[in-house]
């Protein structure tokens, strides 16, 4: 097993000493099987225990690990060093969220938008639970599994400059988990989304950037899913004004 | 413990700059300028079509003249640009359903080519090109 010595610039910040993050170079001896979160474990364990940052299942499921390396979103979990240019790499607080210390951020914005859009299956008529499950055939799953494979990890809000720019933008993966649900066959809770997703903030928002989809870990395709979104309040818009009875 | 969290400000003018992945989205909205400038263009060459001859020669001097034939390249060169790079996303705005899945991708951008150079033929072949 080769060993490679390799200095890590981390960005910290104290809220309680520091007026702003700065940053801290620690050299690592890298193994050849390790990913960017195990040098972030060794420094807390061996270097620096005061180090701060989020994990949990150190196998791309659970989307705390999202930060920026070498200036890429990236769970660090999943980024392994050998594949990241030679010399020092550089490690961020995920970008267009408030540091909270070190390399954790602050969700709270993230947090608010998910529950606005109401990420849950929206019967139209609740059952009683004696009724059984509802039913869903393979073709009906199909619809939406590809979006209902988002973490929550929050790459795509680092990689988003709309959100950077705009943060009242709701954002991908909110964006992408509300059409994980209007396309669910279980659902009927569209047209209480809308209200949230059709506006400037939601769906309009979005230029097509693209950076979202191209850096989720899950190929969610946040950026797919919001143009799908407009398509359809488009035509909503349409059917709205020529077939006014419609609306009801 | 207090909270006192830091707010990293995103440059308003230079963000772009940040990865090439932005300067490659900018381009592709940049393209729309030399597109609506080449509309503007051929909308007085329409005006001095309607002016007479003599205007009309002083047009086609104009857009035929080393600048002219420069812009008409940079024009062409962003308008391929926005359409490819259109193209290629289009099966992600679009999910067309087939049996229990969806159309694949590359059929949706290879009919986009298709038509693309259908119209194209159809235009040269009414210009007298071909």
């Amino acid at each position: 097993m080769s060993q490679r010595q390799i200095t890590f610039e981390i960005l910290r910040y104290d809220p309680e000493t520091e007026t702003e993050p700065r940053f801290q170079a620690y050299c690592v001896p890298c193994e050849e099987e390790w990913v960017v979160l195990d040098a972030l474990n060794y420094i807390k364990d061996t270097l620096d225990g005061t180090l701060n940052y989020r994990w949990s299942c150190h196998m791309a499921v659970c989307g705390s690990c999202g930060m920026m390396i070498n200036g890429e979103p990236m769970l660090s979990c999943k980024a392994f060093i050998r594949d990241l240019p030679a010399g020092t790499i550089k490690v961020e607080p995920l970008y267009h969220f408030p540091i909270e210390r070190d390399l954790v951020v602050v969700l709270d914005d993230f947090m608010d938008k998910l529950e606005s859009v109401k990420p849950y299956v929206i019967p139209k008529k609740q059952r009683p639970i004696e009724d059984g499950p509802y039913k869903q055939t393979p073709k009906q799953l199909h619809q939406y599994q590809q979006y209902s494979m988002c973490i929550n990890c929050l790459l795509c809000y680092a990689a988003c400059p709309q959100y950077g720019l705009t943060p009242e933008f709701i954002g991908p993966a909110a964006l992408a988990l509300t059409h994980r649900y209007n396309l669910d066959s279980r659902d009927k809770g569209r047209r209480q989304r809308q209200e949230v997703v059709a506006t400037h903030e939601g769906v309009w928002e979005c230029s097509f950037v693209g950076a979202c989809s191209e850096v989720c870990p899950k190929d969610v395709d946040p950026a797919g899913a919001i143009q799908q979104m407009k398509i359809a309040s488009t035509a909503d818009w349409y059917l709205e004004h020529l077939m006014p009875w419609r609306r009801s | 413990m207090s909270r006192n969290p830091y707010v990293r400000e995103v440059p308003r003018t230079t963000w772009y700059m940040r990865n090439n992945r932005y300067i490659r989205y900018m381009l592709r909205e940049v393209s729309c300028v030399f597109i609506g400038l080449y509309a503007a263009s051929l909308t007085v060459g329409l005006v001095r079509l309607a002016q007479g001859d003599n205007e009309w020669t002083h047009y086609l001097n104009g857009i035929s003249s080393p600048t002219g034939i420069l812009f008409s390249l940079l024009a062409f060169g962003f308008a391929c640009y926005h359409s490819i790079t259109w193209f290629n996303v289009t099966p992600r705005a679009m999910r067309i359903p087939k049996g229990d899945g969806f159309v694949p991708g590359p059929a949706i951008v290879s009919a986009h080519y298709i038509i693309w150079a259908v119209v194209s033929l159809v235009f040269l072949l009414m210009m007298g090109v071909l």
